[in-house]
């Protein structure tokens, strides 16, 4: 057997693959269906302080190998999740990551000092990304300067380590991440969704009521790979990559990148097991390769 | 952004313990008309626990194209085996209807919460409307109604009599079948809603089901409300996984009086007539 266990400093998990925020729900929901203690860990879906509804339907509209979503990250707010989900998520051993959102600075520490007191989370996974909530059209991610400012004002107050995920909407993705490892984030997780249109012919709409969505899936693998590679050889602080992951060679890709752990998003929706999939083709990878321990092959992109 | 109320619609729920992922669904039948395609498939499984009104997502290639699966009613079920019946209307049901007689798909099933079966109704007349594609889960409901006894009459309508393509099938069981098509190709000539609500005052039904076009179904839940006859319909919504953790199928419902956001692959796709805001 192969040690698929990653240390990323802050947090060791058993193996690299976590479940991607908004894809598997609170984590909960799959319980009866997949055994989540065999994950590295469940990042939960996107939390603000209040509960949200999120955006008007249609929602959602497939694309070449992608889907494009305009959710609008409803949730049911830190009061009922740390009531309702995180006692029973305690229940399983794997790293819980709570995925952070916000409206403003504020809003992300109001968050962070909520959860600070409760038990069961291993860290926060701040969403600065999220293409589709409007805060004046723009969010901290695509920012050096807020992204700066909301990690090092969220970093100030939290207990827990801090996971700063990226929006892959910028020019410069290096230069973000240096900001938020300048503002003390403890590790970078990219990408989020790529900024997309989908529209209907017939009736000449945009497909999504929001008009524009966030672009996930095979579609954007070759992106986010390229990402990954570039603010892992830019940062100091280790890298967790996804985009388009289904499988363990697309998790490979992204470990040999440079990431010291994966996340797996849409392929959930397509398949409730495919983080189990992905972790099984790793380790079969491993075997078959003689390698001892999966963190050998992190990083190790020859060009 | 949606209205800040109704938010006590954010329902966390495990995922039925009911649903099962059978990537092995051989296809044993197959039957086209036109644009419509049968499909039987053989997964025990699913079948043993399919409930009229539930339905299945389809992953029509391993491929990641078209990368989502596809809901589809079941249309009817044995021991073995349940079938799926669908209409071509886009890329990844045109792909679906390629497959063959033993080839497999990979399925996951049964979802959602199906329509009111209810042993009362033994001996009570229930009526069924189906328009289209539409008609897909009322033959299962059918069956199941007929073997609990009651008594069955289903308004089958379609455009032309090409597209009533389930009506032999539907005419080996012991349903009484009224037909309406637009084009008057056959029985009465025009939309199915106006041909029930001239039939309706003879019939005097218990319950009504009703699956198909939301024009359809928006007529048919007023001509409901008025006689104030229960009755329930199956929505569609796109749905990017089936089985609820991607929140992408949500419609404003009412329920217990309030209005909220409900997930329709959880919650439904089923709804009773006081429930679903047109
Ligand atoms: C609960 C439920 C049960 C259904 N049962 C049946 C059935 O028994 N027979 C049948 O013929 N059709 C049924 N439908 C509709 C069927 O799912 C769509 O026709 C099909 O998904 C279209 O796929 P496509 O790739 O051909 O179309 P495209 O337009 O290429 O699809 C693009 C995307 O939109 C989605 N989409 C398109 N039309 C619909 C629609 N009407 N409803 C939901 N999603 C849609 C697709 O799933 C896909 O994600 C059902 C829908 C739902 C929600
Ligand atoms: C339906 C859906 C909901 C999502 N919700 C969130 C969210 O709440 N918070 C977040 O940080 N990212 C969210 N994402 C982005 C994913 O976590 C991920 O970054 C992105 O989809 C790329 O990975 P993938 O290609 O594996 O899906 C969502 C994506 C999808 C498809
Ligand atoms: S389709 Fe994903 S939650 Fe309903």
């Amino acid at each position: 057997m192969t040690d698929l266990s990653v240390d990323l400093g802050f947090l060791k998990l058993k193996n690299p693959v976590i479940a991607a925020s908004g894809t598997f729900g609170y984590g909960l929901e799959l319980a009866p269906h997949i055994d989540l203690r065999q994950l590295g860990g469940i990042v939960t879906k996107g939390l603000y302080f209040n509960p949200r509804s999120g955006n008007l339907p249609p929602r959602l509209a497939e694309a070449s190998a992608g889907l494009i979503n305009a959710i609008g990250l409803p949730g049911i707010g830190v009061e009922r999740f740390s009531e309702e989900i995180l006692p029973q998520l305690k229940g399983y051993d794997t790293a819980i990551i709570v995925n952070v959102c916000g409206e403003s600075d504020d809003e992300y520490i109001s968050v962070v000092d909520f959860l600070n007191q409760k038990e069961g989370i291993s860290a926060y996974e701040l969403n600065i990304s999220c293409p589709n909530v409007k805060k004046g059209g723009l969010c901290p991610a695509l920012d050096p300067q807020a992204t700066f400012s909301v990690v090092s004002s969220v970093k100030k107050k939290s207990s827990l380590p801090i996971i700063t995920k990226l929006s892959p909407n910028v020019t410069n993705i290096e230069e973000i991440a240096l900001s938020a490892q300048d503002a003390g984030s403890d590790g970078i997780s990219l990408v989020n969704t790529f900024l997309a249109l989908a529209v209907d012919v017939d009736t000449r709409k945009p497909k999504l009521a929001n008009l524009f969505g966030g672009l996930s899936g095979p579609a954007i693998k070759p992106l986010a790979l390229r990402m990954v590679y570039q603010v892992a050889s830019r940062v100091k602080i280790p890298v967790i990559g996804l985009g388009g992951i289904s499988s363990g060679q697309d998790a490979l890709e992204f470990l040999i990148a440079g990431a010291k752990a994966v996340e797996v998003g849409t392929a959930n929706l397509v398949d409730p097991e495919a983080t189990l999939k992905v972790i099984q083709e790793l380790q079969e990878y491993c075997q078959k390769k003689g390698i001892a321990k999966i963190e050998k092959i992190v990083g190790t992109l020859k060009c | 952004m949606l209205p800040k109320d109704g938010l006590s619609g954010i329902f966390v729920r495990e995922i039925s313990q009911d649903m099962i992922k059978d990537s092995q669904a051989l296809i044993t039948e197959k039957e086209s008309w036109k644009e419509y395609y049968l499909l039987s498939l053989k997964s025990p499984g699913i079948a043993q626990q399919a409930k009229p009104g539930q339905f299945i997502m389809v992953r029509i290639d391993p491929q990641p194209y078209p990368l989502l699966r596809r809901p589809f009613s079941i249309h009817s079920k044995d021991e073995e085996n349940i079938e799926i019946f669908f209409q071509k209307t886009g890329s990844g049901t045109a792909l679906l209807a390629q497959k063959e007689i033993n080839d497999s798909l990979d399925i996951l099933g049964p979802l959602g919460k199906g329509y009111k079966v209810d042993p009362g109704f033994k001996g009570k007349t229930v009526i069924m409307v189906g328009g289209g594609r539409g008609i897909a889960p009322l033959y299962f409901l059918a069956q199941e109604l007929a073997t609990l006894g009651a008594e069955v009459k289903i308004f089958y309508g379609a455009k032309s009599l090409s597209d009533l393509c389930l009506k032999d099938k539907f005419e080996r069981n012991d349903f009484k079948l009224f037909y309406s098509t637009e084009d008057g190709s056959l029985g009465f000539k025009g939309l199915v809603s106006d041909f029930l609500a001239e039939k309706l005052p003879s019939l005097a039904p218990e319950f009504m089901y009703s699956c198909g076009p939301e024009a359809m179904m928006e007529k048919i839940a007023q001509i409901a409300m008025e006689k104030e006859i229960p009755a329930e319909f199956s929505l569609e919504s796109i749905m990017g996984c089936g089985f609820g953790i991607c929140w992408s199928c949500v419609r404003r419902i009412r329920q217990e009086g309030q209005e909220t956001w409900l997930k329709i692959c959880e919650e439904g796709p089923v709804f009773s007539k006081e429930q679903i805001i047109w």
